[in-house]
């Protein structure tokens, strides 16, 4: 009894629960902003490292290589302590998104240059020989073949930055985990972080759902 | 008559592997060329270089209809001049065959979607295939593939077509099917370049028949000297193997 009265105080919990929605709100507000921007970053990284001179080639495929290797939470506080220092001075939330943008692009590009590689050369081939541009072959062609194969990865990267956004909370930024610890912090119960929890689990698993369905349905090979 | 396409000293080398060695040749408005020759001996990689499909050396000089081909803005406009049949069709899989069919005279043309329905759909019936219209690649045989890919090509209305092979992966019944198109377009006029192991097509279609060796032009010259009195022994032997297999 003592347990449930500590970790699933309902009391506590109806207490902080508006609290937590407010910061979900937050949360959705980074996430989503982070996903779009990563998005478009990606899929302008990926095509510029198919067509860009040799030389951007290179500076692209170290942008890519770089933030996949530094961990989000460095960053995040590179980009918000460290920045001012050279006269950046970037708001919590767009401290957030900045960092969640940059890591989720190099990896949204490489999830892109997958797909679009996995593209027959005939495809290509065929195209140029029709006299289509660039862009008409990347529109017309080949994205749209694409995107069947980077679903199912591009909707996993949206769960993980989406995880990621509870990071922002060191920088002070009132989304759902930073709510939750406030919460937590006044009641002196941590019924708030357990609800916080099933609030990410309840957005997530959805997702997570999703993604094992669309990852049997592109398996099997059928469209 | 001006040459429809020019090829003067063209070489082509796949790192330090000469493909092509100093090819010179002319096709004009209207003929029909088949270009015939072992495996490896450069045939595809000859017409590939045509609408650069393939880089070649800058040395070398293309042209067709007069314009030149290299990279840059102009290349674009060779292109839509010039159609290619490819072995493997390479249809656009994710679009119906009467999109595929529209697709470039609306993107580069600028053609109305209107105009371009009508377009396909008249030349989907001349290649015989008109009831497909609304079918996926996918659904169709090889044979039907291989002409929507000629309908696809014509839709452009290029000044000159290009085939690599474009029957070599089909099941042998289909062949024929696929020739029938061709022979067709041969006899309304259309300049064609055709790679081909087909000699029977070669020697009844082409004005001019190209016998390719180690990457060059060994020998050229009408179907019947060619195929009846070649004066070069690897053409004999070439001839000799692929006519009693
Ligand atoms: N991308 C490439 N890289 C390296 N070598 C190549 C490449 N493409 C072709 N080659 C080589 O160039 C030579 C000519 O090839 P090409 O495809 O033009 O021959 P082909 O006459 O069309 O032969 P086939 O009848 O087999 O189609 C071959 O020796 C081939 O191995
Ligand atoms: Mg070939």
């Amino acid at each position: 009894m003592n347990l449930i009265n500590t970790f699933f105080n309902v009391g506590v919990l109806l207490d902080s629960l508006p609290q937590l929605l407010w910061g979900l709100v937050v949360t959705l507000q980074i996430g989503l902003t982070s996903i779009v921007c990563g998005l478009a970053g990606g899929l302008f990284l990926a095509i510029a490292r198919l067509y860009a001179p040799a030389f951007f080639q290179i500076l692209l495929r170290i942008y890519v290589d770089i933030f996949r290797s530094i961990p989000l939470l460095v960053l995040l506080i590179i980009v918000y302590y460290a920045l001012p220092f050279v006269g950046i001075r970037l708001s919590p939330f767009l401290s957030a998104v900045t960092a969640l943008s940059l890591v989720s692009a190099a990896y949204t590009a490489e999830i892109f240059r997958a797909g679009i590689e996995a593209i027959p050369r005939g495809q290509f081939e065929a195209s140029a020989a029709l006299g289509l541009s660039n862009r008409h072959t990347m529109i017309d062609v080949i994205l749209p073949q694409a995107i069947r194969i980077v679903i199912p990865p591009l909707t996993n990267n949206c769960i993980n930055v989406l995880k990621d956004t509870a990071l922002a909370s060191v920088v002070a930024m009132p989304d759902l985990l930073k709510q939750a610890t406030q919460a937590q912090a006044l009641s002196a119960n941590p019924t708030p972080l357990i609800g916080a929890a099933i609030i990410y689990i309840i957005l997530l698993w959805p997702m997570v759902t999703v993604v094992a369905k669309l990852e049997r349905h592109f398996s099997r090979g059928d469209r | 008559m001006a040459a429809l396409i020019s090829i003067r000293g063209l070489k082509k080398a796949f790192g330090s592997f000469t493909v092509l060695h100093d090819i010179d040749l002319d096709i004009a408005e209207g003929e029909v060329v088949c270009v015939i020759g072992p495996s490896g001996s450069g045939k595809s990689t000859l017409i590939r270089c045509i609408n650069r499909l393939e880089a070649f050396d800058p040395e070398s000089t293309i042209t067709v209809g007069g314009i030149k081909v290299e990279q840059g803005a102009a290349l674009a406009k060779v292109r839509a001049e010039v159609g290619m049949v490819f072995q493997s069709f390479n249809l656009f899989p994710h679009m119906t065959v009467l999109r595929n069919v529209m697709l470039a005279p609306m993107r580069v043309r600028g053609t109305t979607a209107a105009a371009a329905e009508i377009k396909a759909r008249d030349l989907l019936a001349r290649v015989g295939i008109l009831e497909q219209a609304e079918k996926f690649p996918g659904q169709l045989s090889g044979g039907q593939q291989q002409r929507v890919a000629i309908a696809r090509a014509l839709a452009m209305e290029p000044k000159v077509l290009l085939f690599d092979e474009p029957t070599s992966s089909l099941d042998p019944e289909m062949v024929g099917e696929v020739l029938d198109v061709m022979r067709k377009l041969a006899g309304t006029g259309v300049t064609m370049l055709v790679v081909t192991h087909e000699m029977g097509f070669a020697r009844q279609v082409a004005d001019r028949v190209i016998f390719m060796d180690g990457g060059r032009i060994l020998e050229a010259g009408t179907p019947a000297q060619i195929f009846d009195s070649p004066q070069e022994d690897r053409t004999r032997g070439f001839l000799r193997a692929v006519l009693n297999h």
